[in-house]
C-alpha cells in the first residue's frame, strides 16, 4: 500500500537526493561522489525493476501532491511511463559510469557537473512519470534549467554561446507548451493523462481552439524533440562533453520533447480524435521533413559529433511519424523507437566520446585506421550506426519496419518512400566511417597501442558502449521475448486503441 | 410707518440671509482655497528645478490640503466642528515638519557634493 | 502574572508594531545597542507575527481597538488573512536582512544611524499591515517614505544623495494626492474606519475623486510606469541590504494599501476602462523594465529595472480582477507575485551586495567568472532568477499559472501573452548577467572573502522562493482566511 502510493516519488527521489548531496560535496571526495552516483543509480534500477513488475501486473502507481488548491501534482506508473523511466534509469546509469571515467582529467567543478547531471535525470524521470500536463510541464521547464550548466559546463565562448542558443530555444519552446496547457486547462479543466484521449467530448463545442491548442503544444515540445525548424539548437549543443551529448540526444532532452508529442497525441488528444480533427497529416509532414532533413545535413559534416547530432534530428522525427500515422502498428513503431533509437544513439556519442578522449580524434576525416587502434569502439559504433541505417537484426530494423508497414496499413505509402531515402541517406554517411575506421590506413600519429590484455581505454569509458551496443543488438534479436521494448509497445498500443 | 417697517423688515430679511450664506460657504471657499494651492504647489513643485523651491512648493502643497481638511471639519452646518480633520491636520503639520527637516538635510547635503542645489535631468547611472 | 497574561492574542498587533518602535527609540538613544536590538526585535518579531498567523487561520480575523477607544475615533488594528501573510513576508525579508546587515556593516563601517532608520522601517511596515483606518494608513506611508529615504541617503555619496531626494519629493507628493483623497472620502462619510466605510453607498462624485487621488497617489509611491523614474536611481545607490528592503517591501506597501481599497471601496466604481488604463500601465511597466534591464551596465541597476518590470506584473491584477469570470484565481495569482517577489528580489539583492562587497563594483562587464568566487550567493541568484522568470518550482511559476488561468479562463488572451511575453524578457537579462558570471575566465577574479552569513542568507532567501512555488495550497490557505478578497 505504501509503495503504491509513493513509490514513483521515491524513483525520483533516488537521483534528486544524492543530487543535492553532491552539489555541497568539496571536489577532492572522488569516492563519496562516486558511491553517491552509483548507489543512487542502482537503488533506481532495482526500483524501476519493482515498478516494471508491478505495471504488467495490472498494479497501479501513484503519486499525488497538490500543489494548487485545484491542481495536483500527478506521479503515475502507467506503460508509457514505466517504459520510459526504464529507458531512462538503465541509461543513466551507464552514462554516470561513463562520466565519471570521462571527466576525470577536466579542471572545471565536478561536483558542480554531477550535481547538475542528478537533477537532469530526476527531472527526466518527472517527465516520464508524469500524470498530467501540468506535472509534464514543470519537469519539462526543470530540465530545461538543470541542462543548461550542463551544455555551458566548459565555459568556454563557444559553449556559453551554445547555452545562449540553448535557453532562447528551450525557453520559448517552454512558455508556447505553457500557454497551450494553461489554454487547455481553462476550457476543459482537467489536463489529466488518459489511455485513449480525453478530448473526444469536445469537437463540437471547442474544435478550432483545441488545434490551436494543438498547434502550440508540438512547437513547444518540437523544440526539445528537434523539429525542423526548431532544431537550431542541438548542432550547437555539441560543445558540451560527451557525457553531456550522450545525455542530452538519447536520454534526456529529445526524448522529453518526442515522449511528450506521444503522450500529447495519445493521451491527451486521443489518436483517433487527433486524426479527426485533421492533426495528423501536417504533423507527418513536419516528421517526414525533419527526417530527410536532418540526414541531409548529416551527409555535409565532418566534425563527428555534429554528424551525429543532425542524424538525432533524423531520428528522433521516426518516433514524431509513428505517432503522426492513425493506426496500431505505426504507433508501434513509433513508441518502440524511443526506446532503440536511444540505445544505438547512445552507443554512437560514447564511441565518439571514446576517439575524442582517447585519440583526439573529433573530425571524420581523421579517423581513418580507427578500428585497428580500437577495436571495440569501433565495433561498437558500427553495431549502432548499422542499427541506425536499418540492418536486421539489429533494434534500429524493427522500429522502420512496423513503422513501414503501418504506413501501408493507414494508406500512406508515402511512408515507404520516406523510410527508404532516410536509410538509403543513414547508409550514405555512416558507412563511409565504418570503411575508414576499419579498412583504410591511419595517416595521424596516435599514442601507442596498450599492450596485449591491456584494455584500448579506460574499462569506464569502454564498457558502456559495448554493454548499449549489445542491448541494441539484442532488442532485435529478441523482439518476441517478454518485457523486450517491442513487446512493451504492443502492449503501449493495444490500450491507446478504442475498441 | 408702514414704510419703515417694511425696509426695516427687508434689511433683516437680507443680513440673516448674508449672515447664513456666509456661514455656509466660508467652509466652501476655504476648501477651494486649499485645492488652488495644493494646485500651485504641485506646479511649482514639477516646474522649478531648484531644490529648496521645490521643498517650498510640497509645504504650500500640504498647507492647502491642510486648509482643505479644515473645511471639511465643518460638516454640521451649526453645530460645532468636527474635531477629527482637526486632529488629523495636526498630524499632517507634525509630519509635514518632519518631512521638511529631512528634505532641508538633503538639499543642504547635495549643495555641499554636487556644488548646486538644483537635480538634474538625467537619471544618474 | 506570566507571559500568556501579556500575549493575549488580541494584543499581539500591537506588539507587532511596538516592538520594533521601541527598539528603534533605545537605538536612538544608546547608539551601541542598535545592532542586538535589531537581532532581538528580528527574532522576538517572528515569533509574534508566527502566532498572529495562527491565531488568524483558526479565526479568520483578529481586530483590536488601540487603547479601548471604539471607532470612529479610536483606531483599530486589524488581521485577517491579506494583513497576515504580508506580515509574514516582511518579518522573513526584514528578518533575514537584518542578519546580513549586521554582517554586512562591519565595525569600523557601521552608520551610526542605520538601525534606528531600519527599525523605524519595520516598524512603519507593521502598521502598515495591520490597519484599517484610512489616516492611520497616511501615517504609516509617512513614516515608511522618511525612514526609507533616509535609508537611501545613508552612503551620501554623490549618486545616493540626489537619488533620495528625488524619492523623497515624489513620495510626498503621492502622501499629498493620499491624503486629500482621505479628506474627501471623510468628508463623504464622517468616517475614517476601512470596514465602516466598505458599507457605505459608492458613487457620489466625492468618491470617485476620492478614488482617482488615492489611486494615484499610490501608483507614485509604488512606481509604476510612468511613475516609475525615481525607483531605479534609489535602488541602485543605497546599501544593498536596504535595496533589498525597499525593492520587497516598501513598493508593496502602498499596493498593499491600493489593494485593500480597491477590495473593500472602490470595486463597484471600477468600468473596464480603467482597469484597462492600469493594465496598459503595466504592460509599459514589463517591457520598458526589462529593456532596460536589458541595457543597464551595473547589476544593482538591472535589478532595480527588473523591480520595475515586476511592479508591472504585479498590478495586472486589477484588469484582471475586473473580469467576474477570473474572481478569486487573479486575486491569488497577485499576491503570490507580491509574495514571491520579495523574496526573490531581496535575495538577489543581497547577492549583488555580496559581489559589491568582493570586488568592489557591480560593473557587468568585468564580472566574468564571479561564480568561482561567491558560488553559493551565485547560486541563490540562479534560484532567484527561475522565480523571476516564472519556471517551476518557484513561487514565479505558481503565481503566473494563477494569472494566465484568470486572463484565459475570461477569454482576455491578450494579458497572457503579455504575461509570456515578459517571462521571456526576463529569461534574456537574467541570463545576461548569469552566462557572464558562469563563464570561466583563466585569470582570478581578486576580490576580498564575504562572511559566510551574507552568502547564506541570500541563498536562505532564494530558497523561501522555491518552497513558496511548492506549498501553494497551504499558502493560498493562509492569505484567503478571513475572506478579504
Amino acid at each position: 500500500m505504501f509503495l503504491d502510493n509513493w513509490l514513483p516519488l521515491i524513483i525520483l527521489l533516488t537521483s534528486l537526493l544524492p543530487g543535492i548531496v553532491i552539489f555541497v560535496l568539496p571536489e577532492a571526495r572522488i569516492r563519496l561522489r562516486t558511491s553517491l552516483n552509483m548507489g543512487g543509480a542502482t537503488v533506481k534500477l532495482a526500483l524501476i525493476g519493482v515498478m516494471i513488475w508491478g505495471v504488467r501486473h495490472e498494479h497501479v502507481y501513484e503519486t499525488r501532491l497538490s500543489i494548487l488548491p485545484n491542481m495536483d501534482l500527478i506521479l503515475n506508473a502507467d506503460a508509457m511511463s514505466a517504459m520510459m523511466t526504464a529507458l531512462s534509469g538503465i541509461l543513466w546509469f551507464l552514462t554516470t559510469l561513463y562520466a565519471i571515467a570521462y571527466l576525470e582529467t577536466s579542471p572545471q567543478s565536478r561536483s558542480r557537473f554531477f550535481g547538475f547531471f542528478s537533477l537532469c535525470v530526476s527531472s527526466t524521470i518527472g517527465i516520464a512519470l508524469a500524470g498530467n500536463l501540468i506535472t509534464f510541464l514543470m519537469f519539462y521547464e526543470m530540465l530545461t534549467l538543470s541542462t543548461y550548466p550542463l551544455v555551458v559546463h566548459r565555459g568556454t565562448p563557444d559553449s556559453m554561446r551554445a547555452g545562449r542558443i540553448y535557453i532562447a530555444y528551450t525557453i520559448g519552446g517552454g512558455a508556447a507548451f505553457l500557454i497551450g496547457v494553461a489554454w487547455l486547462k481553462a476550457l476543459v479543466g482537467s489536463v489529466a493523462f488518459t489511455e485513449g484521449g480525453m478530448l473526444a467530448p469536445f469537437v463540437d463545442t471547442y474544435a478550432t481552439q483545441l488545434r490551436f491548442i494543438f498547434l502550440l503544444m508540438i512547437a513547444g515540445l518540437g523544440v526539445k524533440a528537434a523539429l525542423v525548424p526548431l532544431h537550431g539548437w542541438l548542432p550547437n549543443a555539441m560543445v558540451a562533453p560527451a557525457p553531456v551529448s550522450a545525455l542530452l540526444h538519447a536520454v534526456a532532452v529529445v526524448k522529453a520533447g518526442a515522449f511528450g508529442i506521444v503522450r500529447v497525441v495519445y493521451d491527451v488528444f486521443g489518436i483517433e480524435f487527433s486524426a479527426e480533427l485533421g492533426l495528423l497529416p501536417p504533423l507527418a509532414a513536419v516528421a517526414a521533413f525533419t527526417i530527410v532533413y536532418g540526414s541531409v545535413r548529416a551527409l555535409f559534416q565532418d566534425e563527428l559529433k555534429k554528424r551525429l547530432a543532425f542524424s538525432t534530428v533524423s531520428q528522433v522525427s521516426y518516433i514524431v511519424l509513428g505517432a503522426s500515422i492513425l493506426g496500431p502498428v505505426a504507433t508501434i513503431g513509433g513508441i518502440v523507437h524511443l526506446v532503440h533509437q536511444g540505445l544505438m544513439k547512445i552507443t554512437l556519442f560514447f564511441c565518439a566520446g571514446n576517439f575524442a578522449e582517447t585519440l583526439e580524434v573529433h573530425h571524420i576525416s581523421q579517423m581513418n585506421g580507427v578500428g585497428r587502434r580500437m577495436p571495440w569502439t569501433m565495433a561498437a559504433f558500427t553495431l549502432g550506426a548499422l542499427g541506425m541505417i536499418g540492418v536486421p537484426p539489429i533494434a534500429g530494423f524493427i522500429s522502420k519496419w512496423y513503422l513501414g508497414t503501418g504506413g501501408l496499413a493507414a494508406g500512406q505509402p508515402w511512408i515507404i518512400v520516406i523510410l527508404a531515402s532516410s536509410s538509403l541517406l543513414n547508409a550514405a554517411y555512416f558507412l563511409p566511417i565504418i570503411y575508414r575506421g576499419w579498412f583504410q590506413d591511419s595517416a595521424e600519429s596516435w599514442p601507442d597501442k596498450p599492450a596485449a590484455g591491456m584494455l584500448e581505454t579506460h574499462w569506464m569509458l569502454l564498457f558502456p558502449p559495448l554493454i548499449t551496443a549489445l542491448l541494441a543488438l539484442l532488442a532485435g534479436l529478441l523482439a518476441d521475448a517478454p518485457f523486450s521494448p517491442l513487446e512493451w509497445a504492443r502492449l503501449i498500443a493495444a490500450r491507446e486503441y478504442h475498441p | 410707518m408702514d414704510d419703515r417697517q417694511q425696509k426695516t423688515d427687508e434689511f433683516k430679511t437680507l443680513v440673516d440671509f448674508e449672515t447664513k450664506f456666509n456661514k455656509m460657504t466660508i467652509s466652501l471657499l476655504y476648501a477651494l482655497i486649499g485645492v488652488v494651492l495644493l494646485g500651485m504647489g504641485l506646479y511649482r513643485l514639477v516646474i522649478d528645478p531648484h531644490l529648496v523651491k521645490k521643498i517650498l512648493a510640497l509645504n504650500i502643497s500640504g498647507a492647502g490640503v491642510f486648509l482643505f481638511l479644515v473645511a471639511v471639519a465643518d460638516r454640521i452646518p451649526g453645530a460645532a466642528p468636527d474635531p477629527v480633520p482637526h486632529a488629523m491636520v495636526l498630524t499632517g503639520i507634525v509630519v509635514a515638519v518632519s518631512a521638511t527637516a529631512v528634505a532641508l538635510a538633503l538639499a543642504c547635503r547635495i549643495q555641499e557634493i554636487k556644488g548646486t542645489a538644483e537635480l538634474s535631468e538625467n537619471e544618474p547611472e | 502574572m506570566n507571559l500568556n497574561d501579556f500575549l493575549q492574542p488580541l494584543t499581539l498587533p500591537a506588539w507587532i508594531v511596538s516592538l520594533p518602535l521601541v527598539a528603534a527609540g533605545l537605538s536612538v538613544a544608546l547608539p551601541k545597542i542598535g545592532k542586538p536590538a535589531a537581532i532581538f526585535t528580528a527574532v522576538a518579531t517572528s515569533m509574534l507575527v508566527v502566532m498572529l498567523g495562527g491565531e488568524v487561520l483558526e479565526h479568520g480575523t483578529l481586530q483590536m481597538q488601540v487603547g479601548g477607544w471604539p471607532a470612529p475615533l479610536g483606531i483599530s488594528l486589524h488581521a485577517d488573512g491579506l494583513s497576515a501573510a504580508m506580515l509574514a513576508i516582511a518579518c522573513l525579508i526584514a528578518a533575514v536582512v537584518t542578519f546580513y546587515a549586521a554582517s554586512y556593516f562591519g565595525p569600523e563601517t557601521s552608520p551610526p544611524t542605520f538601525w534606528p532608520l531600519w527599525l523605524f522601517l519595520w516598524a512603519a511596515l507593521n502598521a502598515l499591515f495591520l490597519s484599517s483606518d484610512i489616516f492611520n494608513l497616511y501615517v504609516t506611508l509617512e513614516l515608511l517614505g522618511l525612514s526609507a529615504v533616509s535609508l537611501v541617503a545613508l552612503s551620501r555619496s554623490a549618486e545616493a544623495l540626489p537619488a533620495a531626494m528625488r524619492y523623497l519629493l515624489v513620495s510626498l507628493t503621492g502622501s499629498l494626492s493620499y491624503l486629500t483623497g482621505v479628506a474627501l472620502l471623510y468628508a463623504a462619510n464622517g468616517t475614517l474606519d476601512l470596514n465602516t466605510l466598505a458599507a457605505a453607498e459608492p458613487g457620489s462624485p466625492s468618491i470617485s475623486t476620492a478614488f482617482a487621488l488615492m489611486a494615484s497617489g499610490l501608483i507614485i509611491k509604488s512606481a509604476l510606469f510612468p511613475m516609475h523614474f525615481w525607483l531605479p536611481p534609489a535602488h541602485a545607490n543605497a546599501p544593498a541590504p536596504v535595496s533589498a528592503a525597499l525593492s520587497a517591501l516598501v513598493v508593496k506597501g502602498s499596493f498593499y494599501i491600493l489593494m485593500r481599497l480597491w477590495l473593500t471601496l472602490f470595486e463597484p466604481l471600477i468600468n473596464p476602462g480603467t482597469a484597462n488604463l492600469i493594465g496598459l500601465m503595466a504592460a509599459i511597466a514589463i517591457f520598458w523594465g526589462s529593456v532596460q534591464a536589458l541595457l543597464a551596465k551595473r547589476l544593482k541597476l538591472l535589478v532595480a529595472y527588473s523591480t520595475v518590470a515586476q511592479i508591472g506584473y504585479i498590478f495586472l491584477v486589477f484588469p484582471l480582477t475586473s473580469m467576474p469570470a477570473a474572481g478569486q484565481t487573479a486575486w491569488q495569482g497577485g499576491l503570490y507575485f507580491v509574495l514571491s517577489h520579495a523574496c526573490a528580489k531581496a535575495a538577489v539583492f543581497l547577492a549583488a551586495g555580496n559581489v559589491i562587497y568582493s570586488v568592489g563594483h557591480d560593473r557587468i562587464s568585468e564580472l566574468k567568472g564571479i561564480v568561482r568566487r561567491l558560488p553559493v550567493s551565485m547560486f541563490a541568484f540562479a534560484l532567484a532568477g527561475v522565480s523571476l522568470i516564472g519556471l517551476p518550482p518557484s513561487g514565479g511559476f505558481i503565481a503566473k499559472w494563477l494569472y494566465l488561468n484568470a486572463a484565459l479562463t475570461a477569454g482576455q488572451w491578450w494579458w497572457a501573452v503579455l504575461i509570456l511575453f515578459g517571462g521571456l524578457l526576463s529569461t534574456a537579462y537574467v541570463f545576461r548577467f548569469f552566462s557572464r558570471a558562469f563563464s570561466y575566465s583563466t585569470d582570478t577574479v581578486a576580490g576580498r572573502p564575504v562572511p559566510w552569513i551574507m552568502e547564506w542568507t541570500a541563498f536562505v532567501l532564494a530558497s523561501c522562493t522555491m518552497i513558496l512555488g511548492l506549498t501553494a495550497p497551504e499558502v493560498i490557505q493562509l492569505f484567503t482566511a478571513g475572506q478579504p478578497f
